[in-house]
């Protein structure tokens, strides 16, 4: 019996393992990713954290101004979180700017480390987020939206991807009732966040404000919903230590306060 | 026309009685345009601190004496002195009040000093640039110039000299010019001449300094105190003293500034040199048009700059790019750096950025750089670039990037302002500053733009949040406030805010929202405000 004639278009051995070094090597140079810190996420993620060359995406579960400001702290958190190994500043592309740096400055965003840039439409921040994607220099940059097609997503994750940034897209809400993340995109990363009610307090006063945090979608990953508390001064979140007191503890303040 | 006098009537009139040009029916005067000053050529923008020039005044008319004074301890003293005062006997170095008794109706005006010497050097900034390449203030009054070779490009020495008188007389300035073979023979001339213009040849300054006085020679004034003493009050007494005993008596210098004064001794000008802007300039063969070629030109001309930056030991904060195209128009285009550069890459990127707003038109046959605006910038250690990563990367080129793509104004940090009412803590600063941060108050991540007010709320005065709020026509109950921070009105900004009172509150409502709240007033005293109530922010 003689032995099969190689088939013409079939790659030879030294070509498929040049194009496995290739592959490797590609899928090597994603970046360090950036753990969470907590393990009921981070064993979620298949990073094990978020991938520090990729694209991010971030939306308010509802339109309230609540959920915008969770989003912005949460995002901002991260941010900070980027920024803290090396002193590097973050880049904050937004078209209308209403942000309060005080705020800011309390999940570990100081005013020397963010460099705000206002741009006078959605293509112009942009075209300023993959700027400063590309020059490398920063630690991370966060852009405001209301629309990102899936080019414009594609473009943000190469550019990302190039300058080994980490790029977080907060898509804000263009009509209420319909989510900004229903839309086709290219990121790494889609979360939905949402104000939950915060932990009481045995006297009066307002506990740490908690998130509903729901990650919408991962590459090769599967979507998980958490309930989780809101950003420190380092930006760090936490996980919460007595979930399945809350509704004693819920009634008991309502009490009190009354 | 009885009324009319006649020419010699008015000029018989004491000054103060002679009639207003006006009144004589002249009413054109050939005065010089009051605006009209040295051209903005040498480096001085229009408003220096100079004085304008006052070219032809009414007190020049009217023969108004006019003296300059300055006060030195406790007395005033007479630094310079109008045509007019020193025919009436008036000198400078009198005492203010000496002068004001002499002559009764006198136009005393303060000195500025800082101002002439402001004027002298920008004369001498344009001379070195019309009239010689060496020329340098002398004294506090004076100009040298080196005019070794230069005259007969004006048409030799003596109508260059009335072209300067002319020039200064213009600015309405008095000047007299003295041309002599050393500076010191030129200085004394100039100054004790008498004449306007003296031009001396050469080898004769010893005669021609003799009959002067000895201050000409620029002496100090405890040797000429001394020399009076002596009784040596012109330079030919000088001449026949022997030198030893006279360098005793009157000290080293003045032997030596009477050398100098006679050319014995050379005695160098140190010249101003006038700032030229970096500027590089390529002609081209043919005109071109592609963008291609252009973009090779501007690569040319930005290394051709970066030598010449680099040879100068400066960087650009503006760099212009100007075109000449082959019908005549210029384009001009111009980026700007956020910190003083020399890195070509970064200045190529910022014109490539820029390089769909030029119109070639029919073809560009020249091209410019020019650095309107630089800085000194000195080499940089090799040691800051390969050390660890440790140091923040430089954010300047991403700056101007993004600035070029956006403007100026888009790019911004945001800083402290010392005050505690939340709208006006935070202000925009340059992009590459280094802010200050906050005090750690419990702050809100957005700000509403304006506080918006809130209905049908209930709350325990003085110092509890809320129970409910109806907010953007949606009721809310609260079921934990934390609060009062109290904030007080700057009343040093507005009266209004005297005894104005903000009572801040961060209240959860159901649902986990977290807003922020304020009441106006302290709900004690009625003048700190009404107890509305306004939501000002939220909280993630």
């Amino acid at each position: 019996m003689s032995s099969p004639l190689p088939l013409p278009d079939r790659p030879s051995a030294e070509q498929l393992a040049s194009l496995r070094a290739n592959l490797s090597r590609s899928c090597a140079t994603g970046g360090p990713a950036l753990a969470f810190g907590i393990t009921q996420i981070d064993d979620r993620l298949v990073d094990h954290g978020l991938d520090g060359t990729g694209l991010h995406e971030f939306a308010a579960a509802t339109a309230s101004l609540n959920d915008d400001a969770a989003t912005t702290l949460f995002a901002a958190g991260i941010a900070a979180r980027f920024a803290s190994n090396g002193g590097r500043t973050v880049l904050w592309a937004l078209s209308k700017f209403d942000l309060y740096a005080p705020g800011l400055e309390q999940v570990g965003l100081g005013p020397n480390r963010i460099l705000y840039a206002q741009g006078s439409k959605d293509a112009q921040v942009l075209a300023m987020a993959e700027d400063g994607l590309r020059d490398g220099s920063l630690a991370c940059v966060i852009a405001e939206v209301k629309a990102a097609d899936m080019t414009a997503t594609r473009r943000l994750q190469l550019a990302a991807s190039d300058g080994k940034t980490p790029m977080l897209l907060y898509r804000r809400h263009r009509t209420r009732g319909r989510c900004p993340l229903s839309t086709l995109s290219a990121a790494m990363t889609r979360w939905r966040i949402g104000c939950a009610e915060s932990s009481r307090l045995p006297h009066p006063g307002v506990g740490r404000p908690r998130w509903s945090v729901e990650l919408v979608r991962q590459r090769a990953g599967n979507p998980f919903t958490l309930e989780l508390e809101a950003c420190d001064e380092q930006g760090r979140l936490a996980f919460p230590a007595t979930v399945a007191n809350r509704a004693a503890t819920r009634r008991r303040a309502v009490a009190q306060a009354a | 026309m009885a009324g009319k006098p006649s020419k010699s009537e008015i000029e018989r009139l004491p000054a103060h009685q002679r009639p207003t040009m006006r009144e004589m029916g002249r009413r054109s005067e050939a005065a010089e345009h009051p605006f009209r000053t040295l051209p903005g050529d040498d480096g001085v923008s229009g408003s220096s601190p100079a004085r304008a020039p006052t070219p032809l005044t009414w007190a020049d008319l009217w023969g108004r004496s006019t003296i300059v004074i300055a006060r030195s301890g406790q007395k005033e003293v007479v630094t310079a002195a109008c045509r007019h005062a020193l025919e009436l006997g008036l000198r400078p170095g009198m005492a203010a009040a000496h002068a004001r008794a002499l002559v009764a109706d006198l136009e005393v005006l303060d000195a500025e000093p800082e101002a002439d010497r402001a004027w002298l050097h920008r004369l001498a900034l344009h001379a070195a640039r019309k009239w010689t390449p060496i020329a340098a203030v002398s004294g506090p009054d004076g100009l040298w110039f080196d005019l070794t070779g230069t005259t007969h490009l004006f048409g030799g020495e003596e109508r260059f000299c009335r072209r300067l008188l002319d020039f200064l007389k213009r600015l309405g300035f008095d000047a007299s010019i003295a041309i002599a073979g050393t500076p010191g023979a030129a200085f004394a001339l100039a100054r004790h001449g008498g004449v306007p213009i003296t031009i001396l040849p050469p080898g004769t300054e010893a005669e021609a300094l003799a009959p002067l006085p000895l201050a000409a020679l620029r002496l100090e004034a405890s040797a000429l105190a001394t020399a009076a003493r002596f009784g040596l009050d012109r330079i030919a007494d000088l001449y026949p003293m022997p030198r030893g005993p006279l360098a005793r008596r009157l000290g080293l210098a003045t032997v030596e500034r009477l050398d100098q004064a006679r050319g014995m001794i050379a005695e160098p000008i140190v010249p101003v040199v006038p700032f030229e802007r970096p500027e590089v300039l390529r002609r081209l063969l043919e005109p071109i048009g592609t963008p291609e070629s252009i973009t090779q030109v501007i690569s040319d001309l930005v290394d051709d700059l970066i030598l010449l930056l680099r040879q100068r030991g400066l960087g650009a904060r503006k760099v212009a790019l100007t075109l000449d195209r082959v019908d005549g128009e210029v384009e001009s285009l111009a980026v700007g750096a956020s910190r003083a550069t020399r890195d070509g890459r970064h200045l190529k990127r910022m014109f490539a950025l820029r390089l769909s707003k030029i119109e070639p038109g029919l073809g560009i046959e020249a091209m410019r750089l020019i650095v309107p605006h630089s800085e000194p910038l000195g080499a940089s250690s090799v040691a800051a670039l390969i050390e660890d990563g440790a140091r923040a990367p430089d954010l300047a080129p991403l700056v101007d990037q993004l600035v070029g793509r956006s403007g100026p104004s888009a790019l911004f940090r945001i800083a402290s302002r010392e005050s505690d009412v939340p709208e006006r803590a935070v202000k925009q600063v340059e992009p590459l500053s280094e802010p200050q941060g906050w005090p750690a108050w419990k702050r809100p991540a957005r700000l509403l733009a304006r506080p918006e007010p809130l209905h049908n709320v209930i709350a325990l005065l003085p110092d509890h949040p809320p129970r409910r709020f109806t907010w953007r026509r949606q009721d809310y109950r609260v079921i934990a406030g934390d609060g009062p921070e109290r904030i007080h009105g700057e009343w040093w900004r507005r009266p209004g805010e005297l005894w104005a009172v903000r009572d801040y509150f961060q209240v959860e409502t159901e649902g986990g929202l977290r807003f922020w709240v304020f009441r106006r007033g302290d709900g004690v005293d009625q003048p700190t405000g009404d107890l509305t109530w306004y939501m000002h922010g939220v909280f993630g």
